[in-house]
């Protein structure tokens, strides 16, 4: 009975076990690539060690890239922050308005990105956009929204929070209502103003809820691919050529595998980076709003 | 006064962000509805047609939807049953036993969540190639694991880890074996969850696009890299785009609609309980 008893869950996992595996075979074998000069050019290739890396790191169209890159998760990330926090504090007060609006909050968080892209692509054409048509009277009806570098970029990152608001808001608001409320009427009593209870109160009590959605959205914004491809496909020029878009163009368009896989494994470890920093930063944060609600 | 003033404010401002949210959306649905020679020359007054949805759903572009849209259905199916099948057992364990590289193994799992897709998907575009794999359902079940499984596993795994464990001792004491008591006392227990998992995995696997992109051809492709092909060509259908992105984008949106009170738990791997 005792082996059966310490058995039973290895038993239970190893289906996991098994596809876990068969995506890492992928993974090392890409690894492994690397090390190659695999091309579709080259199907016989030879060991170069660390040349792809090296090479990788010594062009200028990497670093040009890891840009573009960070600017997109900042910009992505800091923008849907800050406008999914406002909408959950507004669903909050839980006006009529509020409630009915709320049932459609996620609508765009669950459209395919790539298809939120071509949608903003309709929209955004400068000739017969609708977006620009609205801005006529405005004085605003030729802006070239995909069409300059700094334009793709914003446009790309706008798409970005076109649909990845609701996320943010969902999960601040999921935080908002369940934070203690004893902290609240305590300030009111005392007479403390709207700022100051929400700078005091709010903020850090709501700020491990809000840092988990953070995480979640600058890392995936990081491999940001799906956006980028539909709207300007990583142009004009290079302004919006991502990380990712640059391994497809390397690795599918110009089949350089080996090279393509070099540039995603970088990006793996900023992101596995990335990963460890704000989850450790995650807990101080969860400690430190226990300590305000007691 | 100041007060309603305030309340006014606030109102105003969150129509504002819900009018940026569904303008979009409500301008596709006319786009799709107008007609080819009324694209460019009007914007809001038009006479409605259905000609676009007849065109994509007709396949008359040389644009086969209707199989796009099957082979996305029947990819999401398949992604969904595989990961429940190996990943129900494996949340279970995770969640009632601590051995030995458990946590490991979780957190392996969930790090397939954040890692480039492309990181995989390169090597498989070589290796589908040699084993008769691209541009096959099988392929791309398999590949949607790596989007499917850590999301079912870690939820489920918090579902599980929330039941008391007293119903399934009471059920051993009852004579029942270990598996009966899984089947018969902890599953239907978390039905709910699994079927909110389930309907948010297969949106998650219909949404993808990198997946079907690089390691389907034709056979096999999707929806989301189908409505893409209508942007093509010297003179892009609008009309055409509109209908083929509304008609991918119902399956999603009607599935979101009915789990909205799971959702905290599930876009948050867990992390937050509403």
């Amino acid at each position: 009975m005792g082996w059966r008893i310490t058995l039973r869950p290895y038993v239970l996992i190893v289906p996991a076990l098994l596809l876990t595996c068969g995506i890492l075979y992928p993974f090392g074998l890409g690894l492994y690539y690397t090390l190659f000069d695999f091309s579709a050019s080259k199907p016989q290739p030879d060991m170069v060690r660390f040349e792809n890396y090296r090479a990788v790191f010594t062009q200028e169209a990497f670093w040009n890239s890891a840009w573009v890159t960070v600017l997109y998760a900042v910009g992505a990330a800091l923008a849907e922050t800050v406008l999914g926090v406002a909408v959950a504090l507004l669903l909050h007060r839980s006006t009529l308005i509020g409630r009915v609006l709320e049932k459609i909050l996620i609508l765009p968080l669950m459209i395919a990105p790539v298809i939120a892209a071509i949608i903003w692509k309709l929209m955004l054409q400068p000739s017969v956009g609708v977006v620009n048509h609205l801005l006529r009277p405005f004085g605003l009806g030729g802006v070239q929204w995909t069409d300059t570098p700094t334009g793709a970029l914003l446009s790309s990152i706008a798409v970005d929070v076109w649909v990845y608001t609701p996320f943010v808001a969902i999960l601040a608001l999921a935080g908002l209502r369940s934070l203690p409320t004893s902290p609240f009427e305590a300030a009111a009593v005392d007479g403390a103003g709207w700022w100051y209870t929400f700078r005091r109160l709010t903020l850090p009590m709501l700020w491990p809820y809000v840092l988990v959605a953070v995480i979640f959205r600058f890392m995936d914004s990081l491999k940001v691919f799906d956006i980028i491809y539909a709207l300007t496909e990583g142009g004009p020029g290079d302004s919006t050529v991502v990380l990712q878009i640059r391994a497809y163009l390397e690795a599918i368009r110009f089949q350089r595998y080996s090279f393509g896989i070099s540039y995603t494994i970088v990006l793996w470890a900023v992101v596995y980076l990335a990963a460890m920093v704000l989850v450790k930063h995650l807990g101080k944060i969860q400690r430190k709003a226990a300590e305000v609600t007691t | 006064m100041r007060k309603r003033l305030v309340g006014w404010l606030c109102d105003t401002a969150l129509i504002l962000y819900f009018v940026f949210a569904l303008f979009p959306i409500a301008w596709m649905v006319i786009l799709s509805l107008k007609p080819a020679d009324q694209l460019f020359s009007t914007y809001f007054s038009f006479s409605p047609t259905l000609d676009g949805y007849r065109t994509v759903l007709g396949d008359s572009e040389g644009i086969p939807f209707v199989r796009f849209f099957v082979n996305s259905l029947v990819v999401s199916v398949g992604a969904v049953v595989l990961s429940l099948v190996v990943g129900l057992p494996a949340a279970y364990a995770s969640a009632r036993w601590r051995f030995k590289g458990s946590e490991n193994l979780m957190f392996t799992l969930l790090s397939f969540r954040f890692a480039p897709e492309l990181t995989v998907i390169i090597p498989l575009f070589v290796l589908y190639q040699k084993l008769g794999l691209f541009d096959t359902y099988v392929g791309m079940v398999w590949v949607l694991q790596l989007v499917t499984l850590p999301l079912i596993v870690w939820i489920m795994r918090s579902y599980f880890a929330d039941l008391t464990p007293e119903l399934e001792q009471a059920a051993l004491l009852d004579g029942y074996t270990r598996k009966q008591a899984f089947f018969k006392v902890a599953l239907p227990l978390v039905k709910p969850g699994i079927a909110a998992v389930s309907l948010l995995a297969f949106i998650f696997a219909w949404n993808n696009f990198v997946f079907p992109l690089i390691l389907t051809s034709n056979e096999a492709q999707t929806v989301t890299v189908g409505a893409l092909s209508f942007l093509g060509g010297d003179r892009p259908k609008y009309n055409l785009t509109a209908a083929a992105a509304l008609v991918s984008v119902v399956p999603p949106l009607l599935l979101a609609l009915t789990i909205q009170r799971y959702l905290v738990r599930g876009l948050s791997f867990g992390a937050v309980k509403s």
